[in-house]
């Protein structure tokens, strides 16, 4: 079976293992393959890519709900949607969620991914109470930050790489209401976008969209967005019908005249300086959920997605020396995001560090490669790193000079056996 | 309402399970083989859809237990689905006779022993529902899979007849026959991507069929032209495709 993940770059013929039990899982890894574990296949590239693959989606019951606390229990597979349709009536929504809700459980743990709030709130990783993990071995493993904490900290944000994430208990929140104040203000230079940011970072959500291809004094020009849940009592679902793109767009439809007038239109989306609305979470949080299958749009070839963080203290320089480089280049991004990431955790291998994260879409093309290794060189002359969710070609040389904690994944993975049973393209390419 | 699932370790089964629990906030009853599988599943639909969920033993393949499993049953279904079956290998059942008999038995002789006993409480009762998950396999034998077609093609002939039968009553029986499902079963099948859909979609039009009361559906709809179709071809032609 011919797999990609969500970027549709590159692409493996592999070979699926669903479970529905340990004991299945055990039984597929008695065989002397070594395998990668994959969930909805929404990181970008090659985290979830291998020979074999053991896909959690057969895996997904919810074993428990403790009302009272807000803590659900369940198997790895069961999706950020399912939970967000069976509690949010409840009144209950996800502490930390990322920009879309197509991700399982497992893989927003694997990644340790992070969302509009994570200024505030941290990583995924926060939410997890506890982590029931199969290691390589057979045993199954029980982590959290105050037991088997090694475990713990390797795991989030592990990629998937120190067993088969089974399951977790983590923590909702109590909302009273499925609507987000957002207040939208548009910035004319990647000054005032920074400078927006600080001014609201009380605010509990907030992200920037940011259009690429501007250049001189309007570099950086962007729509800031900020919000915070409402508390109207009103929690019924989104009555938004979905659309989706059919059929792969022929590769010709992305250039840097349409991507051009999107921006231009996107930007010019709210008339005055600022607009105040009502929306509801989905589309607050979900924008591109509304369209299915909107990986198409690149066409059959695929894209790459980039996201960096930039540290804070040189986060100006170093987005506007990235930001020029691109629109000098004319490789135009649908959507381009921004966003300033609060203090890193404690985990060996999360993304964020406290600065500003870009996250851009490239369509795939035979220049493609060499652009984004200046852009990681870019990236690196300001100690900064590549989300490994979105990377589909890192150099492993960047990789272990920007994660410091390399290392000590390294050897807890060969401690373990984990090196020998867990790998993906990703880890290989790494040297994980 | 009480909702009972035989063959509830199936994917279909579980899509429909859920289905009637969140929709109708039906009590569900999962009856299997593998007990454990089950347990977990009701834990989720507890968890989920916080409705009543009971777990039972049921061999589909042993019928001389099928009267007292459903004596057991201490609340009797408003709505039975049943969904057992097993695919079999076609060669293999073509050099081994057990296995092609074990084929037959899940799909078609464990069925008719246990709805015969369904069907005798509903029809003294003149109420209750009859789902049967049968195969567009069953509409014309192939030369790849005439075992479970065959057996598939019993199950629908049953389902037919015992609609007929229980149409006095005000019993209903649906015959639902699915085409290709993304599911346990078809693991592993290179399917056609637009012609193949995911057991939630079987469960929505099972319900759906439920509510309006159709007696035969199709899911995916195109696969009632589909078939259609493939019943056309002379069997002249037909005898010399590679099927």
């Amino acid at each position: 079976m011919n797999i990609s993940g969500w970027g549709r770059y590159p692409a493996i013929d592999a070979d699926l293992y669903s479970f529905e039990s340990e004991k299945e899982i055990l039984a597929h890894m008695g065989a002397s393959h070594e395998y990668a574990a994959r969930g909805l296949g929404r990181s970008y590239g090659d985290s979830s890519l291998a020979r074999h693959i053991l896909t959690s989606s057969r895996y997904r019951s919810f074993l428990h709900f403790d009302g009272q606390a807000g803590i659900l229990t369940c198997e790895s597979g069961a999706s950020l949607e399912e939970i967000i349709d069976c509690f949010l009536p409840r009144g209950w929504f996800l502490a930390i969620t990322p920009g879309t809700k197509y991700v399982t459980v497992g893989g927003a743990i694997a990644c340790d991914v992070h969302g509009k709030n994570h200024h505030h709130d941290g990583c995924f990783s926060e939410c997890v109470e506890s982590i029931k993990v199969m290691l390589a071995n057979g045993e199954i493993a029980s982590c959290s930050k105050d037991q088997n904490e090694e475990l713990f900290y390797a795991t989030c944000g592990g990629m998937g790489l120190t067993g088969i994430i089974l399951e977790a208990s983590i923590q909702l929140i109590p909302v009273k209401s499925a609507y987000i104040d957002q207040t939208t203000i548009k910035a004319e230079s990647l000054a005032e976008v920074f400078d927006l940011f600080e001014e609201h970072i009380d605010s509990k959500y907030s992200v920037a969209w940011l259009d690429c291809l501007a250049t001189g004094e309007h570099l950086g020009r962007s729509l800031f967005m900020k919000g915070g849940h409402r508390i109207d009592g009103r929690l019924e679902p989104d009555k938004k019908k979905y659309m989706s793109v059919p059929v792969d767009m022929p590769g010709f439809t992305l250039n840097q005249y349409s991507v051009k007038l999107f921006n231009l239109l996107y930007y010019n989306r709210i008339m005055g300086k600022s607009k105040e609305d009502v929306v509801h979470l989905n589309g607050f949080f979900y924008p591109l959920d509304n369209v299915l299958h909107w990986n198409r749009m690149y066409g059959k070839k695929g894209f790459a997605q980039y996201q960096c963080v930039i540290p804070k203290e040189v986060g100006k320089d170093g987005m506007t020396r990235l930001l020029k480089y691109i629109s000098d280049n004319k490789r135009g991004s649908f959507l381009s995001v921004l966003k300033l990431l609060g203090k890193k955790n404690r985990n060996w291998l999360s993304f964020p560090v406290e600065g500003y994260t870009l996250a851009l879409d490239f369509k795939m093309d035979d220049t493609l490669l060499n652009f984004m290794n200046e852009l990681d060189s870019i990236v690196s002359d300001y100690d900064g790193r590549i989300y490994l969710a979105k990377d589909s070609r890192m150099s492993a040389g960047f990789f272990k000079q920007s994660y410091p904690m390399l290392e000590k994944f390294r050897s807890y993975r060969s401690e373990t056996g984990a090196a020998e049973k867990f790998n993906s393209l990703q880890s290989r390419r790494l040297g994980l | 309402m009480h909702v009972l699932i035989l063959g509830a370790n199936s994917d279909i089964a579980y899509a429909a399970a859920r289905k009637f629990a969140s929709t109708d906030k039906a009590s569900i009853h999962l009856a299997s083989r593998d007990r454990e599988k089950l347990e977990k599943k009701k834990q989720d639909l507890v968890t989920r859809y916080e409705v009543d969920a009971h777990v039972y033993q049921f061999d589909a393949e042993n019928p001389e237990t099928h009267q007292s499993f459903y004596d057991a049953l201490s609340d009797k279904p408003d709505v039975v689905l049943i969904s057992f079956g097993t695919l079999g290998d076609q060669k293999e059942s073509e050099k081994d006779f057990s296995k092609a008999l074990k084929c037959i038995n899940s799909n078609f002789t464990g069925a008719a022993s246990i709805l015969e006993v369904i069907a005798a409480d509903m029809e003294a009762r003149h109420s209750g529902c009859i789902i049967g998950i049968s195969s567009v396999a069953g509409e014309r034998g192939r030369q790849s899979n005439y075992i479970y077609g065959s057996a598939k093609a019993g199950l629908t002939a049953y389902l037919s007849g015992l609609r007929n039968r229980l149409h006095k009553s005000g019993v209903q029986v649906i015959t639902v026959l699915p085409g290709f499902v993304k599911t346990k079963m078809t693991e592993g099948m290179d399917l056609p991507d637009k012609l193949t859909v995911q057991p939630e979609k079987v469960a929505d039009d099972i319900h759906n069929a439920y509510r309006k009361r159709k007696p035969v559906i199709y899911t995916l709809w195109l696969w009632r032209y589909i078939m259609l179709i493939i019943k056309m071809i002379p069997e002249r032609i037909f005898v010399k495709l590679n099927l």
